[in-house]
């Protein structure tokens, strides 16, 4: 006959809320755990849209995303006719504070040459853009929708396509426009000195500079080859994919996450605690039956299956229903949350390491509980 | 082993127990032997503090007595040690016990209350059953066997509790106040049946008891004072 099951079963409804609680703390850890996942995947996706094996940027420059990086508009025609380079495309990125029906939205605007490497990799609705002007491409988290008008700057886009989960690394929703319209953006909302200066053509400066040249390699051409060549040029510097991505995560959002991180590591603290302390107190209160059991005859092996079973049971279950709420709750946060089956296993592995350490404290005081107590006074 | 009839099942040979050192030392108990044999009701009487409950769980195995001898069922089990590694195995094969509040677990069933110690014996579980309810229905209390203890009557719960205390035919029966939280009526049923029960296996019976009621049940009645076992009376009616 299993103590345990039949405990739990004659105490159901006691049992159910404890794991009802613990399946709300649990589910918050693992909403911190999704959220931190999801603002290191959210700064590679803007990294990882195009789809490219180089970034080629300003000499000096750890950009287009961590530092600012501008080019000569030129610069793609050289990197295109370098050995081992298939494709390559310009691009430019800013960060453009739009209105629509009445709500300010924050958009993260990347300008790229139809026809070539920049745009984005996937369209989950319209298409892409043919036109050079006026037309938009936007992630489904603007809230925007196909053939919506709005306003960038002094010009009204039209939206031709649709995106899903694109966001820049601060959490603002991509939109794609072409290169062309993203430099008229990036020249209107300049500050109107500087925007004198250009018109003036004095300050040396032109209109035609790019933030970055993507590019994709033929299969079989090493990276490090065309980063050496590109470097070649002074006022160029190169990396690959590899190395964006580490700049990307390392230093970009470096401090959020940290942040994150440290914050679920204490409510990963927090929770160990409170779980033991509750499979503690459960064992507590069954001191006097335990008692008894020994004073009966009961072997330790019977009493020690009991507690833990029981804290399992009661880790494993409050788990399970953490980890389905927030399955089902997760599409409801403004931000992405990522909840990998390697992390929720490994919570569930955690949980159960806290259940069985917990249940230890409780076996131990069990198996010094005196079979006298059962006798009485 | 099973002891001869005419051997004691319980036999204590100048037990001593006290509690703590030096200033704070007790003698709980001094100098107790005792005997009691197959089919004997015994009572252990005595003030508050004389040292019943010590005596009880000496004989219980569940305190070391800090000198002395003492045999059960005709196996000498402590000589100034233990000479059994594993005492709770002694308590499941040789020694039943009733207390003052059944005591039972909550959260099983009368028939597995009774159940659960056949099993630790190790029947199998429909076996165990089997017998529990055959000893539910020799205690009157067959038709409750489906009740958890908190629906069980005061009398049906200590019935259940007899039922648990004589599962394995132990033949040392220690009771603590097994009368004590039933009406005179029930605290009569009650020892009649654990007389029944001497009588039937042949067991030994020893019951801390206050209840003036049930004196009469009783074969031998022993009181401590002091820690002292100080004189023996038979009882005048049986
Ligand atoms: N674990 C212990 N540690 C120290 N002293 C103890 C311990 N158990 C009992 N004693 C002491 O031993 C003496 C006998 O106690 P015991 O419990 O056997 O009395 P009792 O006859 O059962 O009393 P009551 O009728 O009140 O139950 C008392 O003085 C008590 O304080
Ligand atoms: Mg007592």
């Amino acid at each position: 006959m299993n103590l345990a099951y039949r405990d739990v079963r004659h105490n159901l409804f006691r049992f159910l809320l404890t794991c009802l609680g613990l399946s709300l703390l649990l589910s918050v850890v693992l909403a911190m755990i999704g959220i931190y996942r999801g603002i290191v995947v959210d700064a590679l996706t803007i990294a990882r849209n195009h789809g490219v094996d180089l970034w080629v940027v300003e000499a000096g420059s750890r950009g287009p995303f961590a530092e600012a990086s501008r080019i000569p508009g030129d610069s793609r025609e050289a990197i295109a006719r370098l050995a081992g380079v298939a494709t390559a495309g310009s691009v430019t990125y800013q960060t453009v504070e739009a209105e629509h029906s009445a709500r300010k939205l924050r958009l993260y605007v990347v300008g790229f040459e139809p026809g070539r490497l920049g745009g984005p990799e996937h369209i989950v609705a319209g298409r892409t853009i043919a036109q050079s002007h006026f037309e938009m491409i936007a992630d489904r988290s603007t809230g925007l929708t196909l053939d919506t008008r709005i306003r960038l700057g002094r010009t009204v886009f039209s939206v031709v396509g649709l995106t899903e989960n694109q966001v820049a690394s601060g959490g603002d929703p991509v939109v794609f426009i072409s290169l062309l319209d993203a430099q008229k953006l990036q020249f209107d909302l300049a500050p109107p000195a500087a925007r004198v200066q250009l018109a003036r053509g004095t300050s040396g400066a032109s209109r035609d500079t790019v933030n970055a040249v993507v590019a994709r390699l033929a299969p079989g051409t090493n990276p490090e080859m065309v980063v050496e060549a590109a470097r070649r040029w002074k006022h160029l510097s190169a990396m690959t994919q590899i190395e964006q991505e580490s700049i990307l995560t390392q230093s970009l959002v470096d401090r959020a996450r940290r942040q994150i991180g440290m914050f679920t590591t204490i409510l990963l603290l927090v929770s160990a605690v409170i779980i033991a302390l509750i499979i503690y107190t459960m064992t507590m209160e069954k001191l006097r039956h335990i008692a008894m059991l020994k004073l009966i005859g009961a072997p330790d092996r019977t009493i020690v299956a009991m507690i833990v079973q029981q804290a399992l049971a009661l880790g494993l279950t409050g788990f399970f229903f953490g980890a389905v709420l927030v399955a089902n709750i997760k599409a409801y946060f403004p931000r992405r949350v990522v909840l990998d089956p390697d992390n929720v296993l490994a919570l569930g592995g955690v949980v159960f390491l806290v259940c069985l350490l917990a249940s230890g404290l409780g076996v131990r005081a069990a198996l010094k509980a005196d079979p006298a107590t059962a006798l009485g006074g | 082993m099973p002891a001869a009839a005419s051997e004691s099942l319980v036999s204590l040979r100048g037990i001593f127990k006290h509690f703590g050192e030096g200033e704070t030392r007790i003698d709980a108990l001094k100098d107790i032997s005792l005997n009691v044999s197959p089919g004997e009701v015994v009572a252990l009487l005595g003030p508050s503090g004389s040292g019943k409950t010590t005596l009880l769980n000496v004989i219980a195995c569940i305190l070391d007595p800090s000198q002395g001898r003492m045999s059960l069922e005709g196996e000498l089990v402590f000589d100034s040690k233990w000479l059994r590694q594993d005492l709770r195995r002694l308590r499941l094969d040789k020694i039943g016990f009733i207390f003052q509040f059944h005591n039972l677990l909550p959260f099983l069933n009368a028939t597995d209350n009774v159940a659960i110690v056949l099993q630790l014996a190790g029947y199998e579980p429909a076996a165990a059953r089997e017998r529990a309810i055959e000893l539910l229905e020799y205690l009157e209390v067959g038709n409750r066997k489906n009740a958890f203890p908190a629906k069980l009557s005061g009398g049906e719960a200590q019935r259940v509790a007899i039922a648990r205390a004589l599962a394995n035919r132990p033949r040392i029966i220690l009771a603590d106040e097994p009368t004590a939280a039933l009406d005179s009526k029930r605290a009569q049923i009650v020892m009649d049946l654990l007389r029944k029960l001497a009588a039937d296996q042949s067991a030994a019976v020893i019951a801390v008891t206050h209840d003036e009621k049930i004196f009469d049940r009783f074969d031998r009645i022993f009181m401590l004072r002091d820690g002292r076992l100080e004189d023996e009376r038979r009882a005048v009616a049986a």
